[in-house]
C-alpha cells in the first residue's frame, strides 16, 4: 500500500529536505502493535526506565520536593543511578531536606557533581557549608528555578516526578491513590521542560486518570514504585501549627498589620506561608475579616488546613496551591472546584507570561536574620552553616503590595534582627513592614504604611530600635569567621547573583 | 572559696545551661561548649570568669553545656553550682549582683 | 492609678520563659519561687529571679514584677525575701496568709532588708494571697494590716482543699470571693481573683472573667501568656459604655461651665456617681481600648 501511494510522488520533485511518505508506522513504530501502542511508556523496574530515558554521566536529574521530609523518591533514585555506574550528575529538584543526607556519599564518590536547589538542610547541609562540593551549589528561588531553566542555564535531561497516580499513558496526579501530597506545582514545571520525563507512580490506575496535573503529552515512561512518600512528614520543620504563646503574640500582630495596612478592603489577597506564626495569623485574621465583613478573593502559595479552613467559611474565594502543606489542604485541592492547583511558573517566575505573586496583596514571611536594611536572610544560620530554603522568598517580596515578615526577635540568644545579615537572599528594598514579639518596624520607604499603623495604636518603632533591644538582650554577636571558598551562589530571581556563601571555619 | 565536691546546676532546655564543676587542684579549668559558641562563646566565657572571680573561686573545673542563654541565667546557674558544691554557703547579694 | 488586671505566674526555676516573658506586656509579672519550685530547684530559682528581676527588659518595661516567695515558715522563705527586696522587686507576694500577724511578720523582715541593703523603707510593696479558711474569716485584718500592701489575692486549690471541697462552677468561691473582695475595697486596696487552670478552655476562661469583673475584682491571676489579651479585652469596655460615658463627660462639663448644680442628659439627671462612673470608664478604655 505504501508503495502504491509512492507512485503518486513519481515525476514530482519534493522540495530541499521534504522526503516521501514511508508508511503509517515508519515514524511511529508503537503503532505497530496494540501492546506497543498502549504499554509504550511502562517500564518494569526503574533501572529499565532509566536506561529507556537515555541518561548519560554529566546530565541534569530533575525532580519535586512536595513531600518535603517525607519524600521517598530523591534518595531511591540517585542510590539507583550511583548502582547503575552513573557519574558527573547534576542534582536539580525544587528543593532539599534533612531527609536527604544519604546524599552526602553521593557527592563524596562523585555521582553527583553540582547541585541546583532552593534549600538545604540537616547532614547535608552542613556537609556542604563545610566543604562537601568543589563547585559551589546554585540556591534559587522557586519563580526562580524556573526562570533559569527557562533562559537555557539549566537545562532538565531527565525528570524524575513522584505521583500518587498514573495511567499507563502518563495522565497522574497527587490527590488520588495511598500517599497524597496534593498539590504537584514543582512538578508541572519539570513536566513541561524536561528533556525525558519519567514518572515514579505508587499506584497505576485505569486510563485516563484524572484530574490529569501532569498530562500525558508530556510523560516520556512510567515506572511503578513501592511508595512515594510519607505524607504525615510534610508538615515535620517549616510548617506546623503553633500552640506557642510567643508565636501566637506575633501572629495576632501580623494579623493587626494587615488588618491596618490599607489593604485589608473586600477583595484583597494574602499569602500566610507556613511558619508557625504564619499558620496561626490565618486564624486571627478570620475574626477581623468577619467584623468588617469583608471576603478575601484568593490565598496564594503553599496552602496550609488554616487557609482551607478560612475558604470553607467563606473569607477566602479561591485557592491557588503551590505547595499542600498538609492533609487538609491535600484533601481540600482533591474535592474542591475553587482549589486551583498551579506551577511554580504560575505562582512566582518573573519571566512567566503571568505569574500570581505579582496579584497578591499581602504575605507573611519568614526570616532567619532580616538587618537594618531590611535585608532578608532565610539560607544561612547565624552561625553560617546552610540550614534553610530561599523558597517562594524574594519572588513574593517582589511581587506583593505589603510583603510583611515575621518572627521572633531573639531565638534562644540567637539575634533575628542584626546589623548585616550573614547571607542576603531577598533585597530589603521589597520588604514592608517587620513583625517581631517586640514590636513593629516599618521600611522607611513605606511611610504611608507606618502612618496608618501608627494611627492604629500599633506598636510601631524603627528597626534600629528593635535591633538595640536585641543587642541588649543578647550582647553583640562576634562576625562568624568563613573561610574563602564559595560553597553556595545565591541567585535572585532573576538570575543574577545577590549573595554568595562561603565555607565556615571548622 | 573552695569546691568541695561535684555538684551539677541548670537544664538542658534551651535557653538554659547546663553547669558542671568540681574540685581541681592548682588551676581554674573552663570547658565551653554552646549552641552559640561562634557568636558568643568569648562573652559567655566572661561571664563565667567574673562570677567565679567575685565568689574567689580560683580553682576549678567547670563544664558548661549552653542553649544559648542569656548572660543573667549563665550567673545564676554558675552560682547555684558553686554553692552546691562549697562547705557552708552562704548568699552574699552584693557579690552575686 | 496602677492598672492590675492580668498577673502572670511564671515558674521561678524556668530560664526560658523567664528570658522572654516581657514580651507579652501583663500588668504584673509574678515570677514564683513557692509551689511551682521543687524542694530541689528553690536555689537555683532564687538565683535565676534574683538576676531576672535586674535584667533592663523587666526593669523598664513597665510591668510590675511581683514574687511569691516561699512561707517564711520554711527555710526558704526568709532567703527568697532577702533575695527578691536586695534585687529591687516591686511587690512580695506572701503565700498562705492566714492572719494579720503573718503580714506584720513579713513586714518587719522586709523593712529590715530595706534599711541593710540601703534600699527606701517602704518602697517594697506587700500582697497577700489568701489560702484557707483562716485567712477569709481575717481577710479584713489582712487587708489592713500594713500600709504597704496593694492588693490580695485568693488561691483557689489550697482554700477548696481546706473547705474540703473541690473547684467546679465557681459556686465553691463564692463566700470566698465576696470576702476578700470587701477586704479589699475595705481596706482600698485591689482584690484578685484566682488561676483558671485549663488553658485550652477560652470559653471557660471568659465565662469566669466576666463573672469576677461584675463581682468587682481588679484582675486575676493568670498562668499562660495567651490568657492575658483575653482578659484584658474582658476588662475593655463596649463602644456603647465609651459613648455614653463620654456624653455624660460631655454633659457635666457643659453644665458646670453653665454653672448648673444639676445636669440632665436626654432628660435624666446624672449626678455624681453617674459622672464618677463615666470617667472609670473612660479611663478603663483608654487602658484596654473598647472590646472587640
Amino acid at each position: 500500500m505504501t508503495a502504491a501511494i509512492r507512485e503518486r510522488l513519481v515525476g514530482a520533485p519534493l522540495p530541499q529536505g521534504l522526503e516521501p511518505f514511508g508508511g503509517v508506522t515508519a515514524r511511529a513504530p508503537h503503532l505497530a502493535t496494540r501492546e506497543s501502542k498502549c504499554g509504550r511508556k511502562l517500564c518494569s523496574s526503574l533501572e529499565d526506565a532509566i536506561r529507556a530515558s537515555g541518561l548519560k554521566n554529566g546530565m541534569t536529574i530533575s525532580f519535586h520536593h512536595a513531600f518535603r521530609e517525607g519524600d521517598k523518591i530523591i534518595n531511591l533514585v540517585v542510590d539507583t543511578l550511583a548502582a547503575m555506574g552513573f557519574r558527573d550528575l547534576t542534582l536539580a529538584p525544587s528543593s532539599l531536606l534533612s531527609c536527604n543526607a544519604p546524599l552526602i556519599e553521593h557527592i563524596r564518590s562523585g555521582v553527583i557533581r553540582r547541585i541546583y536547589t532552593s534549600g538545604m538542610r540537616g547532614k547535608l547541609a552542613e556537609a556542604i557549608s563545610n566543604g562537601l562540593m568543589e563547585e559551589p551549589i546554585n540556591v534559587h528561588s522557586h519563580g526562580g528555578r524556573v526562570h533559569l531553566i527557562d533562559r537555557g542555564e539549566l537545562t532538565l535531561d531527565v525528570a524524575f516526578l513522584a505521583v500518587a497516580t498514573a495511567d499507563d499513558f502518563g495522565n497522574a496526579n497527587a490527590v488520588s491513590g495511598r500517599s497524597r501530597c496534593g498539590s504537584l506545582g514543582y512538578a508541572m514545571v519539570d513536566a513541561a521542560r524536561a528533556g525525558k520525563v519519567i514518572l515514579l507512580a505508587e499506584q497505576l490506575v485505569p486510563f485516563p486518570n484524572a484530574p490529569a496535573s501532569i498530562r500525558q503529552d508530556q510523560v516520556d515512561l512510567v515506572v511503578k514504585v513501592d511508595q512515594i512518600g510519607d505524607p504525615s512528614k510534610i508538615s515535620v520543620g517549616a510548617a506546623r501549627i503553633t500552640s506557642n504563646p510567643r508565636e501566637l503574640l506575633i501572629a495576632r500582630l501580623a494579623a493587626d498589620v494587615m488588618e491596618h495596612s490599607g489593604w485589608f478592603e473586600n477583595g484583597f489577597s494574602l499569602q500566610t506561608g507556613t511558619g508557625g506564626s504564619a499558620t496561626a495569623t490565618a486564624r486571627f485574621l478570620e475574626q477581623r475579616m468577619l467584623k468588617k465583613g469583608i471576603k478575601a478573593a484568593f490565598a496564594l502559595g503553599g496552602i496550609t488546613g488554616s487557609i482551607v479552613d478560612l475558604h470553607k467559611k467563606g473569607l477566602i474565594g479561591r485557592i491557588l496551591d503551590t505547595q499542600s502543606f498538609d492533609a487538609v489542604a491535600a484533601q481540600s485541592l482533591a474535592e474542591n472546584p475553587e482549589h486551583w492547583e498551579i506551577s511554580t511558573n504560575t505562582y512566582a517566575n518573573l519571566t512567566s507570561k503571568g505569574a500570581c505573586s505579582d496579584r497578591v496583596d499581602m504575605v507573611i514571611l519568614s526570616a532567619l536574620e532580616i538587618d537594618l536594611d531590611f535585608n532578608v536572610n532565610v539560607i544561612t544560620g547565624s552561625d553560617g552553616v546552610m540550614r534553610g530554603a530561599s523558597g517562594g522568598h524574594s519572588d513574593v517580596a517582589a511581587g506583593a503590595n505589603l510583603p510583611i515578615v515575621v518572627g521572633p526577635l531573639i531565638r534562644s540568644r540567637i539575634p533575628t534582627v542584626v546589623e548585616r545579615c550573614t547571607t542576603v537572599v531577598t533585597p530589603g528594598e521589597t520588604i514592608g513592614v517587620l513583625v517581631t514579639d517586640h514590636g513593629i518596624a516599618v521600611n522607611p520607604n513605606r511611610p504611608e504604611v507606618a502612618e496608618r499603623l501608627k494611627a492604629a495604636g500599633l506598636p510601631v518603632t524603627t528597626i534600629e530600635d528593635l535591633y538595640g533591644r536585641a543587642v541588649a538582650l543578647t550582647g553583640k554577636p562576634q562576625p562568624i569567621e568563613f573561610l574563602d571558598k564559595v560553597v553556595g551562589l545565591i541567585r535572585y530571581r532573576d538570575g543574577s547573583v545577590i549573595d554568595v556563601v562561603r565555607q565556615v571555619k571548622g | 572559696m573552695k569546691i568541695v565536691r561535684e555538684a551539677l546546676a541548670g537544664t538542658l532546655e534551651s535557653s538554659d545551661l547546663m553547669v558542671r564543676i568540681a574540685p581541681r587542684e592548682g588551676e581554674l579549668a573552663i570547658v565551653l561548649q554552646s549552641e552559640v559558641i561562634h557568636q558568643f562563646g568569648p562573652q559567655i566565657e566572661a561571664v563565667v570568669r567574673g562570677c567565679l572571680a567575685k565568689l574567689g573561686i580560683a580553682e576549678a573545673l567547670v563544664v558548661i553545656e549552653d542553649k544559648g542563654a542569656l548572660d543573667c541565667v549563665i550567673a545564676a546557674r554558675v552560682q547555684t553550682a558553686v554553692s552546691r558544691a562549697v562547705d557552708a554557703w552562704t548568699a552574699d547579694w552584693s557579690v552575686l549582683s | 492609678m496602677k492598672l492590675r488586671r492580668s498577673m502572670l505566674f511564671l515558674p521561678g526555676s524556668n530560664a526560658a520563659m523567664l528570658s522572654t516573658a516581657f514580651v507579652y506586656k501583663p500588668d504584673s509579672i509574678m515570677f514564683d519561687l513557692e509551689d511551682a519550685v521543687s524542694l530541689r530547684e528553690k536555689d537555683s530559682a532564687r538565683l535565676l529571679v534574683f538576676h531576672a528581676l535586674r535584667m533592663p527588659a523587666y526593669r523598664d518595661s513597665g510591668i510590675e514584677t511581683v514574687v511569691r516567695i516561699n512561707p517564711l515558715s520554711t527555710p526558704f522563705g526568709m532567703k527568697d525575701l532577702e533575695a527578691v527586696v536586695r534585687a529591687g522587686v516591686e511587690v512580695v507576694r506572701l503565700p498562705k496568709t492566714d492572719t494579720a500577724d503573718d503580714v506584720h511578720a513579713l513586714e518587719a523582715e522586709v523593712e529590715r532588708i530595706e534599711r541593710e541593703c540601703g534600699r527606701e523603707v517602704g518602697s517594697t510593696r506587700l500582697m497577700a494571697a489568701i489560702e484557707s479558711a483562716s485567712g477569709v474569716v481575717n481577710a479584713v485584718a489582712i487587708a489592713t494590716a500594713s500600709k504597704r500592701l496593694i492588693g490580695i489575692a485568693l488561691a483557689g486549690f489550697d482554700y477548696v482543699m481546706d473547705m474540703q471541697t473541690e473547684r467546679g462552677d465557681g459556686t465553691e468561691l463564692f463566700y470566698a470571693r465576696c470576702a476578700v473582695l470587701h477586704a479589699a475595697r475595705f481596706a482600698k486596696i485591689d482584690a484578685f481573683d484566682v488561676v483558671f487552670s485549663d488553658v485550652n478552655d477560652d470559653d471557660g476562661f471568659l465565662k469566669e472573667v466576666d463573672l469576677i469583673r461584675r463581682l468587682g475584682f481588679n484582675g486575676k491571676s493568670l498562668i499562660n501568656p495567651r490568657q492575658i489579651d483575653l482578659l484584658h479585652n474582658a476588662f475593655a469596655p463596649t463602644q456603647e459604655e465609651v459613648d455614653y460615658s463620654r456624653r455624660v463627660v460631655a454633659a457635666a462639663e457643659q453644665g458646670e461651665k453653665q454653672g448648673l448644680g444639676v445636669v440632665s442628659l436626654n432628660g435624666k439627671m446624672i449626678d455624681a456617681p453617674v459622672i464618677e462612673h463615666a470617667r472609670v470608664v473612660l479611663r478603663r478604655a483608654e487602658a484596654s481600648g473598647v472590646r472587640q
